[in-house]
């Protein structure tokens, strides 16, 4: 579904992901994992269209994302949420996973000034998808407050919603748990394999939380200092040496 | 606070709960507010109807300064000049092919929206400060294309040209009080207008790229497009309150407060109302007119006092009056009043437990 190959990446001389290359499977809960600046975020960012690196190809059902413009990447089948969340602060949690349905609703911005019938039609049938999210992920309760006054645990399942709202057929999450009390994390995980689970959804997933990563995730990717110094299952990361000399050691 | 309801008000349906005027009352309380000012001509009190004509045409503009600034976040110092141009289109349309205000208005509108969207292509690039100064080059630049290019249509050095009053259905709108009937027919059309584009696509992808840029684009909003489409709009009412001011004035041209002062003074308004809030520029346009105006009187009755000083106290206490209001609503209320109103609300609701 995702193919990766050998990105490079470097910010004026410094390097931040060297050669890179691996592969997701359809259906699949990869994690990424890593020491602190190893390059995880850069590399969803590579995915997201949002940095381009300067070598390699990535390759989302034959298209080339690196020549992808970042809007487009969206319509493609890509989601994302966002290490330090990136929400729409002044507007409410279901204003903010509406505004994910960008692409999805066609109507004109005349058709939107006038909101006659067919418009108003659209955002109601709109609204019934967000719904029904909102539901799912138990936000329903604050579809009509402002999410910057949201605490940070709830503002994490906004930005999750805000990322199935796209209904994407990849969906990218960077460190959806940090920073969450243990009985937070698990409602995460259960949302996340939910998700998963019964839309079908591959996960490419970033966590510092190792046992997390071990219980939830199909397959691993380690990367130190921008290369990737293993991949494989769950079991193979954890008995790898060099996984455990260069992440579990330092821990 | 806004997800409280008074009890027993509940929605049966999303189209339900997506009303805006969700009971009968408040149905009634609008109908009532535009009625009453569609009376004020009525009171023959010339002041009331020139400086309530002047904040209608004032709320258009600084309404769509709302939509720029206010909901994407784009900072504009050009509104004065697209205001200039709309009142252009506006005199030279109806004065050379007789055109009715039917087709010079919209088409002021749409004129101005166009060039507004050219002096929004710098927002591809730069942001915040750089855009301003790039906005900046509008207010420069069409005021003096104004001054010196067709000297035999714009004018020319002498700074404007007569309007021809509007005729519609016989009727010649010559006196303001006729005049500000149109000007209440555009705000209520905008008003609506903008409410509805706040709450649908358009609207959300506005505040999107205000509140994240970066976000909204790998979410995938394209933030050029849609930093155009704000450009534009704003332009557009630019252009529709300048056609309104031109009329109402039955002049338009650089000598009549289209610089850079006014654009300020149109910013300030926005800041005082409330950004990004459909009722900013109401309460901020209608709250600075009537101050200003109070200021003004309170500088000639000073003048009266202290003769030797008179005219500096004739010109510079407007002013230092507004600017004075300005940065006291930077530093107590930098939402505007606007926000105020919004807690006030939510009080009334809450009541009796709210203190
Ligand atoms: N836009 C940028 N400009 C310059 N350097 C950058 C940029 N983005 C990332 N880097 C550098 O790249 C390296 C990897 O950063 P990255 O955020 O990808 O790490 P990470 O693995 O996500 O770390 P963490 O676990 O702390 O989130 C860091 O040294 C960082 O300083
Ligand atoms: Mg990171």
């Amino acid at each position: 579904m995702l193919r990766v190959e050998d990105v490079s990446l470097s910010f004026g001389g410094a390097t931040v992901l060297n050669r890179v290359s691996f592969d997701v499977a359809p259906h699949e809960i990869f994690a990424i994992i890593g020491p602190n600046g190893a390059g995880k975020t850069s590399m969803l960012n590579c995915i997201s269209a949002f940095y381009r690196p300067q070598q390699g190809r990535i390759l989302f059902e034959g298209h080339d994302l690196v020549k992808t413009s970042t809007h487009q990447i969206a319509r493609l089948g890509i989601a994302r949420t966002f290490q330090n969340i990136a929400l729409y602060t002044g507007l409410t949690t279901l204003e903010n996973l509406m505004a994910a349905r960008h692409i999805h609703i066609k109507e004109s911005a005349l058709a939107s000034a006038l909101y006659w019938g067919p418009a108003q039609r659209e955002e109601i049938q709109h609204r019934r998808v967000v719904e029904e999210i909102m539901d799912f992920l138990e936000i329903a309760h604050i579809r009509k407050a402002v999410v910057g006054a949201l605490p940070y645990g709830l503002r994490k399942r906004v930005e999750l919603g805000r990322a199935l709202a796209l209904e994407p057929k990849l969906l990218l999450l960077d460190e959806p748990m940090a920073g969450m009390n243990i009985e937070e994390k698990e409602d995460m995980a259960r949302f996340i394999l939910d998700v998963h689970e019964r839309r079908g959804v591959t996960i490419i997933l970033i966590e510092h939380d190792m046992g997390l990563v071990m219980d939830i995730s199909h397959r691993v990717l380690v990367l130190d200092f921008g290369s990737k110094i293993a991949e494989g299952s769950p079991d193979e990361v954890r008995n790898n040496p060099a996984v455990i000399r260069a992440y579990l050691g330092q821990t | 606070m806004a997800v409280l309801r008074p009890a027993g008000d509940f929605d049966r349906s999303y189209a339900q709960d997506m009303l805006l005027l969700r009971q009968p009352w408040q149905r009634w309380a609008m109908a009532l507010i535009v009625l009453g000012v569609a009376l004020i001509p009525l009171s023959g009190n010339a002041y009331l109807i020139t400086t309530v004509n002047r904040i209608m045409y004032s709320i258009v503009a600084v309404q769509g300064l709302n939509v720029l600034t206010g909901m994407t976040g784009q900072i504009s110092l050009g509104q004065a000049a697209f205001m200039l141009v709309g009142g252009y289109i506006v005199a030279l349309t109806a004065q050379h092919w007789g055109m009715p205000i039917f087709v010079t208005l919209p088409l002021a509108a749409v004129g101005t929206g166009v060039v507004g969207l050219i002096f929004g292509l710098p927002s591809l690039r730069v942001k915040g400060f750089y855009l301003a100064m790039a906005t900046l080059a509008a207010q420069f630049i069409i005021p003096w294309l104004s001054r010196h290019i067709y000297p035999e249509y714009l004018g020319g050095s002498s700074g404007r040209i007569a309007v021809p009053s509007p005729v519609i259905f016989g009727v010649t709108f010559n006196q303001v009080a006729q005049v500000f009937y149109i000007s209440l027919t555009v705000l209520v059309i905008t008003t609506i207008l903008l409410v509805n584009i706040r709450r649908t696509k358009l609207g959300r992808s506005f505040i999107a790229v205000r509140d994240n840029d970066l976000a909204a684009e790998v979410l995938g909003v394209n933030p050029f497009g849609v930093k155009l489409r704000a450009f534009f709009v704003a332009a557009m009412l630019a252009g529709l309150a300048g056609g309104l001011k031109a009329i109402s004035q039955r002049s338009v041209g650089t000598e009549l407060a289209y610089g850079l002062n006014e654009s300020i003074l149109l910013l300030g308004m926005l800041v005082i109302g409330g950004l990004g809030h459909n009722l900013g520029p109401f309460l901020g346009v209608a709250t600075i007119i009537f101050l200003e105006d109070l200021a003004n009187l309170t500088g000639a009755t000073m003048a009266s006092l202290f003769p030797a000083h008179a005219t500096n106290l004739l010109t510079s206490f407007r002013p230092l009056f507004f600017g004075l209001v300005l940065m006291l609503f930077l530093i107590f209320e930098p939402r505007g009043l606007a926000h105020r109103w919004e807690i006030l609300k939510a009080t009334w609701r809450m009541r009796p437990f709210s203190r």
